[in-house]
């Protein structure tokens, strides 16, 4: 009998809510997270927006001596993985032989950015000796599932992917993955990113991925629409606990829901650029649906990569044309990069968040800001309204820089 | 600067600079045993240190500072010389 994974644990801080039910509630209501960068002084910036989280402490998590040790990504991934095991109502004491079968997996696509940004400018305007001891454990990105590992004891396999925008999707993926084949009963997986800053945002608008609609920073992020111009970026974290199906079982968790297909593939074509026709995230779509064994009649609800790229958004809708035939026009399909902005490599996480909660509640979350339809996209996006939808299996892309395509697919738990 | 003015200073230092929690302060504190002031918190302390009070330490004369107090002498011994 091959072992199956399940969904114990859920943690989220995101632009639309500090916890699950906070995020859950403002997506459901259709609201935009995005609004004028505060992080920074963005005047002489392209962009000049972005979906911030507002009001973040650390030390609601963290204890005030660590937490200034640590980059912001590191804060965020800490704070949804507190969440999420708590949630799971785990806890392992140093000697608890299960902790060596828990463990760890962050995605992220730039990790600890702000305290590279930081550290390059501190030698460069003072010199090499006041560098800080600490900026390359904040710099590095695996360094977040380290410190989960250190503060919640779990001593089994601990890692990071790093495959952009797909990261936290991986991480999930090679989590469940992880489980199945044996060498863990518990993975703490998702993602984070903190990339609101000076050098990435400058960085981003310059390879032109990146909305410049700073006159309506609400309406800034509008996939599928076709006056799109771009994505907007966000901040924030999700984390999921995975768990071998029996060990949830017999310790009589409350299970979200199971984990039953990832599929990934290379688009093979382009450093940023999808491939024309969107045959490599098709490829990854279909690759989930035959690792769950499903057919393509069996998908009740897609959250989407769309990202509100001219580029993405119709070439993912191609893909899902492709992969689901004229049953395509019959799913629910909703991009909540609509509210979220764009969490980069914590996106894929928040995203698998929102396909379980839209199992376990009966609603879908919206597209919000579609106004014009776009020939190219021409599927139902769940316009602005959230919807009421049984959903009983739901599958998530991200596709990342550098070709990275990745489905993830979750089921309702029987 | 007298012996309470950088004693001042030393806690509103570490309160401030290293997030150690000011009722942990005491001149006889160690450190590493009583204020979790790891490897990489010695170095930042240095830092702090040097910015703080404008003097030099020099990594060998750092490895004398075990407690608060030593670190107050280090950086008077600095300030007189």
């Amino acid at each position: 009998m091959s072992r199956r994974v399940v969904v114990t644990g859920l943690g989220t801080v995101n632009p639309l809510g500090h916890t699950v039910d906070e995020f859950w509630a403002a997506a459901l209501a259709g609201t935009s997270g995005v609004g004028p960068i505060t992080a920074f002084d963005a005047s002489g910036f392209k962009t000049r927006i972005a979906a911030e989280i507002h009001d973040f402490d650390p030390e609601v998590y963290i204890e005030r001596q660590e937490a200034r040790r640590l980059d912001r990504y590191d804060q965020l991934f800490w704070a949804s993985s507190a969440q999420a095991i708590a949630d799971a109502g785990l806890s392992y004491e140093e000697d608890d032989p299960a902790a060596y079968r828990a463990g760890v997996v962050v995605g992220s696509g730039i990790g600890g950015i702000m305290a590279f940004q930081d550290g390059i400018d501190t030698l460069r305007q003072r010199g090499p000796d006041r560098v800080s001891p600490l900026v390359i454990t904040q710099i590095i990105s695996n360094m977040a599932a380290g410190l989960v590992s250190i503060r919640y004891n779990l001593f089994g396999p601990n890692s990071c992917i790093v495959t952009a925008c797909a990261a936290s999707a991986n991480a999930i993926g090679d989590a469940a993955e992880i489980i199945k084949r044996g060498a863990a009963d518990v993975m703490v997986a998702g993602g984070a990113e903190a990339p609101i800053i000076e050098f990435t945002v400058a960085a981003f608008a310059q390879s032109r991925a990146l909305s410049t609609n700073n006159d309506d920073p609400a309406g800034a992020s509008r996939p599928f629409d076709a006056n799109r111009d771009g994505f907007v970026m966000g901040e924030g974290a999700a984390t999921l606990v995975l768990e071998e199906r029996e060990h949830a079982l017999a310790r009589g968790a409350t299970i979200h829901a199971e984990v039953v297909g990832y599929g990934m593939s290379a688009d093979g074509y382009h450093i940023t650029l999808p491939r024309p026709g969107g045959a490599g995230a098709a490829r990854a779509m279909q690759n989930a649906l035959d690792d769950a064994g499903l057919g393509a009649d069996e998908i009740d609800y897609i959250n989407a990569h769309g990202t509100s790229t001219a580029a993405n958004d119709s070439t993912e809708t191609a893909a899902i044309k492709t992969v689901f035939g004229d049953g395509a026009y019959s799913i629910p399909v909703s991009s909540t990069k609509s509210m979220t902005g764009h969490l980069l490599g914590g996106a894929g996480a928040l995203e698998s968040l929102v396909c379980i909660l839209a199992i376990g509640d009966g609603r879908v979350p919206p597209t919000i800001n579609y106004e014009t339809p776009d020939p190219e996209c021409d599927l139902d996006y769940v316009p602005n309204e959230a919807r009421d939808v049984r959903v009983d299996r739901a599958m998530t892309n991200s596709f990342g820089f550098g070709g990275h395509n990745v489905s993830l697919v979750f089921a309702r738990h029987e | 600067m007298d012996r309470a003015q950088v004693e001042e200073k030393m806690t509103e230092l570490l309160v401030n600079e290293l997030g150690i929690p000011k009722d942990k302060i005491a001149m006889g504190a160690s450190f590493e045993a009583d204020l979790e002031v790891d490897s990489l918190g010695v170095v930042e302390l240095l830092m702090a240190l040097e910015d703080t009070f404008g003097v030099t330490i020099p990594d060998e004369e750092a490895e004398s500072i075990g407690t608060v107090g030593q670190a107050v002498d280090l950086v008077l011994e600095k300030l007189q010389s």
